[in-house]
């Protein structure tokens, strides 16, 4: 402190009421040097505290935080997309289980189908086969007894020949002729 | 000393500076003083908060810090917002100067304790250290370009010495307005403060029933005004921090 200012602040004591204003504080120089020095040191050691310690620190915290809610969000999309590959392939594996059955099932039906139709229709051929037979046996029954009808008429002609006019039996084959034009 | 009735009524006494450690280089008064005594406890108090709130670096923040992760990022937008990402150079510069500048503010509200940001030269000081960066980092990094800051574009040729003229006045003026500004708030905020606390003084004195009734009043004022002097203390180391801002974006980006 210096010699002067001491005196002021020593007389300062005793006239203070009345000589403040000669001695505003702030305004007193040779306060200066002291101020500006100790400014200078604690001022110049707390921006090298903030610059080397603790901002990097809060810079630090708040990346951590940032990175590791980055992190977990990604993380969260990945689960949900594995989910979401996990319902679809759920949805196909249904959908797929769903086509096959209904696939089995129309199999089924049709073989049985299938199966059921050519029974039908082999029995259906058994049918027309014996029809057929039937129908054939009858019509070769119906022309071997048309036949004989012809022989039985020619022969009944010929006797009834032999009975109206007598004497001998007219020839066969003129007595069928005849009979065979008579049928027709 | 409080014991003097004198003293305890003086709004300007709060501002003496007294020697604790007597201390003359060569011929120059270096005395750790009380001022310097509370620069001392201002930065012990700021960087304490600080390094003890952070020391778990809780990814969870506990409440202590998450006040200091708040006055970070709150000291690193309001950069970013004035000077870019460009800006964020200068963080620590700024950071620094808010911390102090609030701490100080706050503490010389606590009864009994010295406001260094009352002091004219402390102001003038933090105030010639942002001209200072800005006009050195002005020059180192755009040269003769810096001084287009001084000529905005876009004026006409004509008017151009006027605009300049008033140009370089108002960037010389800004350490002054920037340092009296913080000084004049401090200062008046605590005369005003101790001229009504002395009235409540004076009142009770007096020891008569009509006195000690009427020093309610300028009590009430004063708790009112210690509010208001909360919100000041804030309110001008955020003022301070903003300017600041605005002209380290005038170094970094001096064309208009």
């Amino acid at each position: 402190m210096s010699n002067t200012h001491g005196e002021q602040l020593s007389t300062g004591t005793v006239a203070h009421g009345g000589g403040a204003e000669a001695n505003f504080p702030p305004f007193d120089g040779a306060t200066f040097p002291s101020q500006l020095l100790w400014l200078a040191i604690t001022f110049g050691f707390f921006y090298f505290l903030m610059a080397k310690v603790v901002l990097p620190r809060i810079g630090g915290i708040l990346e951590d935080r940032r990175d590791r809610i980055a992190g977990d969000m990604a993380e969260a999309s990945r689960l949900k997309q594995e989910t979401d590959a996990a319902i679809a392939s759920y949805e196909q594996a249904l959908a797929d289980a769903r086509r096959h059955a209904g696939k089995l099932a129309s199999d089924a039906r049709d073989k049985a189908k299938s199966e059921s139709e050519v029974a039908r229709n082999k029995a259906e051929e058994e049918l027309t086969a014996k029809l057929s037979m039937a129908e054939e046996r009858i019509e070769k029954i119906k022309r071997e007894s048309m036949d004989q009808v012809g022989e039985i008429a020619a022969d009944t002609t010929g006797e009834l020949v032999k009975a109206l006019i007598g004497g001998r039996t007219p020839a066969k084959a003129v007595v069928s002729k005849a009979v065979d034009a008579a049928l027709k | 000393m409080a014991g003097n009735p004198e003293k305890a009524i003086d709004p300007i006494h709060q501002f003496h500076i007294n020697d604790i450690i007597s201390l003359n280089i060569a011929g120059i008064d270096f005395s750790f003083t009380n001022a310097a005594l509370f620069m001392v406890v201002t930065v012990a108090v700021a960087a304490l908060f600080l390094l003890l709130s952070t020391n778990r670096r809780g990814l969870v923040p506990s409440r202590m810090q998450l006040l200091a992760e708040m006055s970070y990022e709150f000291v690193a937008s309001t950069l970013r917002g004035a000077a870019g990402n460009d800006g964020m150079r200068f963080f620590p510069l700024v950071f620094s100067l808010f911390m102090f500048v609030f701490v100080a503010n706050l503490l010389g509200l606590v009864p009994y304790f010295y406001t260094v940001t009352s002091q004219i030269i402390v102001t003038f000081a933090l105030a010639m250290l942002v001209i200072g960066t800005v006009t050195v980092y002005g020059f180192f990094k755009h040269g003769f370009g810096f001084l287009k800051l001084f000529v905005p574009s876009g004026v006409p040729a004509g008017v151009i010495p006027l605009v300049s003229a008033i140009e370089v006045i108002s960037f010389l003026s800004r350490p002054v307005s920037l340092s009296v500004r913080l000084f004049a708030n401090m200062l008046a905020g605590h005369i005003t403060l101790k001229v009504f606390a002395g009235f409540v003084v004076m009142l009770t004195a007096s020891a008569s029933a009509l006195g000690i009734g009427a020093a309610i009043m300028p009590l009430a004022l004063t708790v009112a005004l210690t509010a208001l002097e909360f919100l000041v203390a804030f309110l001008q180391a955020y003022v301070f921090t903003v300017l600041t801002c605005m002209y380290l974006a005038d170094a970094l980006h001096p064309s208009h």
